[in-house]
């Protein structure tokens, strides 16, 4: 039988910590064990790029689409890993009893999600980065980085904006209490537009380009677009400088929507009882 | 504030909005809890008895800090659900029957270790306690399957180790043997029944609506029925409160159609409480009767009915019989949507 004497526990920043890896594992040990993500997550993106490569081919665009095309489709990864892997997994994580355990459990709850975010993260780089890698070699992609400590700095700002965006919407589609994959597939394909993953979002006029700026990938997108194809021609939105002030705005901004968020869900579920509810 | 309670309710009340569109007259309420009153001892293993729809969650779930009463107060350890909310849930743990918790394509230590890390385990501890635990409740073998491919009686084995992995101070077990086969069953009512000898100062509140498991496990219990208590005591104690009656289980020939309310058997002076079964092609009813001799007259109103006596039993009085006594049916219907309406439970 177990030992009499008392567990020592974790508090605070010690918990805090335990907790958001505890929480990441699932994700990145899932990416070892389910081998179907290398076709459905690779495989289908690296198809959707293609078509996008060859029609700007077909129409004698400059070489540098290729590229913007390439790292849009590599980056569309991380869009659709916010959307269906954070965002809904708050909801999803409730229709499968795990959300009780979650809010009984000492462990906070924005610690679970700064989890499954930084899971998502190391999860969806690694596809990333595969897209990015057989898209250049099939499509003969060069680079020239402009800068590289501020394309990691660019990089890392619209992670941390367009997860803390996640990590607000996952409190926001549980309390609406909708199916979440109706509204993760109401957002999908209307981002892939705004954004710009397969053009130029200057293209898209300001008015419109700036609205899209809400979405941090648009931004980070357009920065490192620039920062990596810095011999061709300008094509970005707004200075780099800008745009990286702007997503670090954003990320504060989205950061503590989630925190605040999460504490009113929180709240809501306890007084109303919507945290142990279970709709079918 | 006592230190040896582990649980104090005081007039717990808890009243459900209902959402959705709704027809006119269609109540907007639901009550789940009704001035509930409850003390559980350091130490004790207590058990909430009631029908589905009695409630029984609804106190869990406000207890393990999930659910706001909408009146009263309830202590867990003295620190109160509403306001100290964090180091209750430092001390508490919760397993539920028929959980589906986890993720499926983690490994059953994998699953344990990520929970144990919530409550704050560091790495060797939890890893120690996951393999003893294992062992305790017999799956140690199953260690490294995914709990996606294990069974329904083994994955509950596997939240029992959740459940207990974190070494709590009060653990609430909500119907933890539903679904379970009797071997399963069996088991976790032994893995409970041990912890509790082991640990002598840990308390348990079991919700179940199974008497014999009540009546098994629990050193006191609460009756409880539409989101009132009705009462609270030994299994022994409350068994005895139906001494002084006489308890029967007739096996009949069929009654024919029910008769009007006052040719009903429950109208024949000194039946206290009655259920009848209807069952291929006889009728088996259970009677508490005020005293033995009353039994002449519930055999002449068989007669009367064009019944006849296929088999008779006097026994001694079970929980299921306390049951009765007080609520005036049998514990196997489901009260959750009860025609009643405003008045049921979650």
């Amino acid at each position: 039988m177990l030992p009499a004497e008392r567990v020592q526990k974790a508090t605070g920043l010690r918990l805090f910590w335990y907790t958001i890896w505890a929480r990441a594992y699932p994700r990145i040990i899932g990416s070892t064990r389910e081998k179907s993500w290398l076709f459905f997550e690779t495989v289908l993106p690296l198809m959707g790029t293609a078509s996008y490569v060859f029609v700007y081919r077909a129409i004698g665009a400059p070489e540098a689409y290729t590229g913007f095309v390439v790292l849009g489709g590599a980056m569309t990864a991380f869009w659709l890993n916010v959307l269906w892997a954070m965002a809904s997994q708050l909801y999803w994580d409730k229709d499968g009893g795990n959300l009780e355990l979650y809010v009984v459990s000492p462990g906070p709850l924005m610690a679970i999600l700064l989890g499954m975010a930084v899971g998502g993260i190391l999860m969806t780089a690694t596809r990333a980065v595969i897209i990015l890698g057989v898209c250049s070699f099939l499509f003969n992609v060069s680079y020239q980085i402009a800068s590289l400590p501020l394309l990691i700095l660019i990089f890392v700002a619209t992670m941390a904006a367009l997860y803390g965006m996640g990590m607000m919407f996952a409190s926001i589609f549980l309390a609406a209490g909708r199916e979440a994959w109706h509204i993760s597939n109401l957002l999908q394909e209307p981002i892939y537009l705004a954004s710009g993953f397969y053009f130029p979002v200057k293209a898209m006029g300001f008015w419109i380009a700036t609205f899209a700026s809400v979405i941090p990938l648009t931004l980070g997108l357009d920065a490192m677009r620039q920062l990596i194809f810095a011999g061709d021609p300008t094509l970005g939105f707004l200075s780099v400088e800008v745009e990286l002030i702007i997503l670090l705005v954003l990320s504060v901004v989205f950061i503590y929507g989630a925190i605040k968020m999460l504490a009113k869900l929180e709240e809501i579920g306890r007084r109303e009882g919507r945290l142990i509810e279970r709709r079918r | 504030m006592d230190m040896n309670l582990a649980i104090e309710t005081n007039d717990l009340g808890r009243v459900y909005r209902l959402r959705g569109p709704k027809r006119k007259g269609d109540a907007k309420q639901l009550v789940a809890l009704d001035g509930v009153n409850l003390e559980v001892r350091r130490g004790e293993l207590f058990g909430l008895l009631g029908p589905n729809g009695a409630g029984k969650t609804t106190i869990i779930k406000i207890l393990a800090t999930l659910l706001l009463p909408t009146s009263g107060s309830a202590l867990v350890e003295g620190l109160d659900v509403t306001r100290d909310v964090q180091e209750i849930r430092r001390r508490i743990s919760m397993v539920s029957g028929g959980e589906t918790s986890g993720y499926g394509l983690l490994t059953v230590e994998e699953n344990l270790w990520m929970f144990a890390r919530f409550y704050g385990l560091d790495n060797a501890t939890a890893r120690k306690r996951i393999d003893a635990l294992l062992e305790v409740v017999g799956i140690a073998d199953r260690k490294r399957t995914k709990i996606s491919d294990l069974s329904t009686g083994l994955r509950q084995k596997m939240n029992f180790v959740r459940g207990f992995i974190s070494d709590p101070n009060v653990v609430f077990l909500d119907e933890p043997t539903l679904g379970l086969d009797v071997t399963a069953a069996r088991d976790v009512r032994g893995f409970v029944k041990q912890w509790m000898h082991d640990h002598p100062d840990r308390t348990v509140l079991l919700t179940t609506h199974y008497m014999a498991e009540a009546d098994e496990l629990c050193d006191r219990l609460a009756i409880i029925d539409r989101g009132k208590l009705l009462a609270c005591d030994t299994p022994e104690n409350l068994k005895h409160r139906l001494q002084r009656e006489a308890i029967f289980n007739l096996k009949v020939g069929p009654l024919g159609p029910k008769p009007s309310r006052d040719a009903m058997i429950e109208a024949v002076p000194g039946v206290r409480q009655a259920t009848i079964v209807e069952q291929n092609g006889h009728t088996e009813l259970n009677l508490i009767l005020a005293q033995e001799d009353v039994l002449s007259n519930v055999l002449a109103h068989l007669t009367r009915r064009g019944s006849s006596l296929i088999s008779l039993e006097k026994r001694e009085p079970t929980l299921e019989d306390v049951f009765i006594d007080l609520v005036g049916r049998r514990l196997d219907v489901d009260t959750s949507h009860h025609a009643e309406g405003e008045h049921a439970a979650g």
